[in-house]
């Protein structure tokens, strides 16, 4: 059995003569020498990664101005700030837009700015007090100007993200990029064999006070990330790091067209191989790693998983979808995730950084939790008519137009033999049939391609939905079609009338 | 060559590109292709030699021929070789190499702008 101690491997990172491999590496040590070997000759492992990671922000520290102020409010180059915390610390989130330029520019872009040494202007204003008198401010500062610039990341590194993909008609704009209609893509994110939590999933030696790589400089891990989710294989970390340190090889802000603002971090973390249980588990292959991918079209915090997918088929540039190969993009970089665990092998080897055991372990059970909603946005089912007059595509335009005036209802749900809903007709198709002068059966002058939506949709999507088709109602469906109602716009307005 | 053919909304009751296929004999391969009843544009491959020639054609019946040779530009500062915009272009010019670094084939780009909005690092423009 093989054991190892901490001070056993920095005494031989000390000496020069650790033997360090990268995450992607182990996996042919381990074949070649099986996990007791590897175990023995292997004393370090490095992961990397490289991506979005929004939940990212930095903690400064102005110093106090002549006339002192305590800031209320506070902009970076029109970038909002958070500032409730003493008068002159402030913490600038990641993924803030400027106040002038939306998803343009915002936090993440001052960081990098600020970490390429260039000026950023800041504007404050505060209520003044008898020791903080001053109410405005207006000066440029660059980071070394600032007394501390921590990168406090509240959430990095994800042990697993869900791929993504759109069965809907449109493009989708969202923090996954850009979504081809029909399935057209897939996007992914993740380093898959080098990626940190993959490499020791039971967080036996990334724990609270890891050093790590971060940025290109010496950071910790400073707990679990925001949502936490061990018990599904979701763990993430909450980091920290000093961005005077930093490098902007490995600090990139970003923007996603129609979503906004994120930082492109890169991470490392080193693991050592302190018995066989580690070399084992950092032996994990793209192959290994599994996900879902999950449908956008979904406006819901539950997406419907299309497919379940690992990271050696994500890699490969295609996916099946129904039997279709789809193009797959990457949104981290793989290469970049690869240069970032060559460089921390790299400061092992030369004894310019050393390991660490974790002062306390990550929870390793456990799982997020979904928002407390005390005011629910209600259903569709909940506000719809149940009422609906439904009509067979073969019967004629004179009986819909009956139908129509009979009820004073003004949309008939075209069904099929089998009760499938196939098509929309309302009194004004039924005008312009008129107006033609062409009294053919009601599937010749119906709406064939229907709107739709679900019973369990929130009203808010469905109202989106009406709104951005310019129309005023939807047939309710089940999976297999049914008609189970309909919602109209009216429906929608009496929801508020009832409400103010 | 790739080349755009923009079609005038005067003309555009008129079956140009029929009529130019068929009098030159050149056939046009249309990747790209949005008409209306207001404007139509069209993007195609066409072979160099027999360029001239369909241009003409084209022209002689009140469509704006052009070349497209401002293909995509990569700013090497800014891409980070995420990989992005591979899969939204519906031309292949992106790939990986065995390195893993974003590869780009200028030659095959249609100028669509699709990878100018996936790029989530502003590295990709039209080139000048």
């Amino acid at each position: 059995m093989v054991r190892k101690s901490i001070h056993e491997i920095n005494r031989k990172i000390e000496d020069g003569d650790v033997n360090v491999v990268t995450a992607e590496e182990m996996v042919g040590l381990v074949e070649d020498l099986g996990v007791e070997g590897a175990a023995k000759e292997v004393d370090v492992v490095t992961t990397g990664t490289f991506g979005a990671m929004c939940s990212s922000g930095l903690m400064l520290n102005l110093g106090h101005s002549e006339s002192p102020i305590k800031i209320q409010k506070v902009w970076f180059n029109n970038v909002e700030a958070y500032s409730g915390i003493a008068a002159v610390d402030v913490y600038l989130g990641a993924a803030q837009i400027s106040d002038t330029r939306g998803i343009q520019y915002g936090g993440a872009h001052v960081i990098e700015d600020l970490l390429r040494g260039k000026e950023i202007n800041v504007h404050a204003t505060s209520y003044g007090t008898d020791c903080y008198p001053r109410k405005v401010l207006d000066t440029t500062i660059t980071l070394e100007d600032l007394n501390e610039a921590v990168l406090l990341n509240p959430r990095n590194a994800y042990q697993n993200y869900a791929a993504a993909t759109n069965s809907s008609k449109r493009i989708l704009n969202t923090y996954m990029g850009e979504l081809l209609p029909n399935f057209g893509n897939v996007t992914y994110s993740g380093a898959g064999v080098l990626s940190p939590l993959s490499n020791d999933p039971d967080y036996e030696t990334i724990g609270i006070g890891t050093r790590i790589f971060i940025g290109g400089a010496q950071g910790y891990v400073i707990g679990n990330g925001t949502q936490h989710s061990p018990s599904t294989g979701f763990g993430t970390l909450m980091v920290k790091g000093n961005l005077k340190e930093m490098n902007p090889d490995y600090l990139r802000a970003a923007s996603f067209t129609g979503y906004g603002i994120t930082l492109y971090m890169g991470i490392g973390i080193p693991i050592p191989i302190l018995n066989e249980k580690l070399a084992a588990a950092t032996a994990v292959r793209d192959e290994d790693i599994t996900t879902k991918i999950l449908d956008y079209a979904v406006g819901s915090r539950d997406k419907p998983s299309i497919r379940q997918v690992n990271y050696g088929e994500l890699r490969s540039g295609l996916v099946q979808i129904d039997g279709k190969d789809v193009p797959t993009s990457s949104l981290s970089s793989f290469k970049n995730a690869r240069k970032i665990a060559g460089e921390l092998k790299d400061w092992l080897k030369r004894g310019k950084f050393f390991v660490t055991m974790p002062v306390e372990r990550l929870q390793g059970e456990g799982l997020v939790k979904l928002m407390k909603q005390t005011q629910a946005v209600p259903l569709v089912k909940d506000v719809m008519s149940n009422f609906i007059v439904t009509i067979k595509k073969s019967q004629t335009v004179q009986d819909a137009a009956k139908k129509i005036w009979e009820n004073s209802f003004n949309h008939l749900a075209v069904v099929s033999d089998s009760s499938e809903l196939v098509g929309i007709l309302t009194a004004w198709d039924i005008s312009k049939a008129v107006a033609e002068n062409c009294f053919d059966s009601v599937e010749s002058v119906m709406t064939k391609k229907v709107l739709t939506c679900s019973p369990n949709e929130p009203v808010d999507i469905a109202a989106r939905r009406l709104d951005r088709y310019g129309v005023s109602a939807m047939p309710v469906i089940d999976m297999q079609r049914c008609v189970l109602g309909i919602i109209t716009s009216d429906n929608i307005s009496k929801l508020f009338a009832r409400r103010y | 060559m790739k080349i755009k053919i923009s079609i005038p909304t005067e003309r555009i009751h008129n079956p140009i590109i029929s009529e130019s296929i068929i009098e030159t004999g050149i056939s046009i391969n249309i990747m790209v292709a949005n008409i209306d009843s207001t404007y139509g544009e069209l993007i195609a491959d066409v072979n160099d030699f027999r360029f001239d020639r369909i241009k003409n054609a084209l022209e002689f019946r009140g469509a704006i021929v052009s070349i497209l040779d401002r293909p995509i530009h990569r700013d090497d500062e800014e891409c980070v070789e995420c990989g992005a915009c591979i899969s939204v272009c519906p031309m292949n010019v992106y790939c990986f190499d065995v390195d893993w670094n974003v590869q780009v084939d200028e030659k095959k780009c249609i100028q669509c702008g699709m990878c100018i909005k996936m790029c989530p690092h502003g590295a990709l423009k039209l080139g000048e």
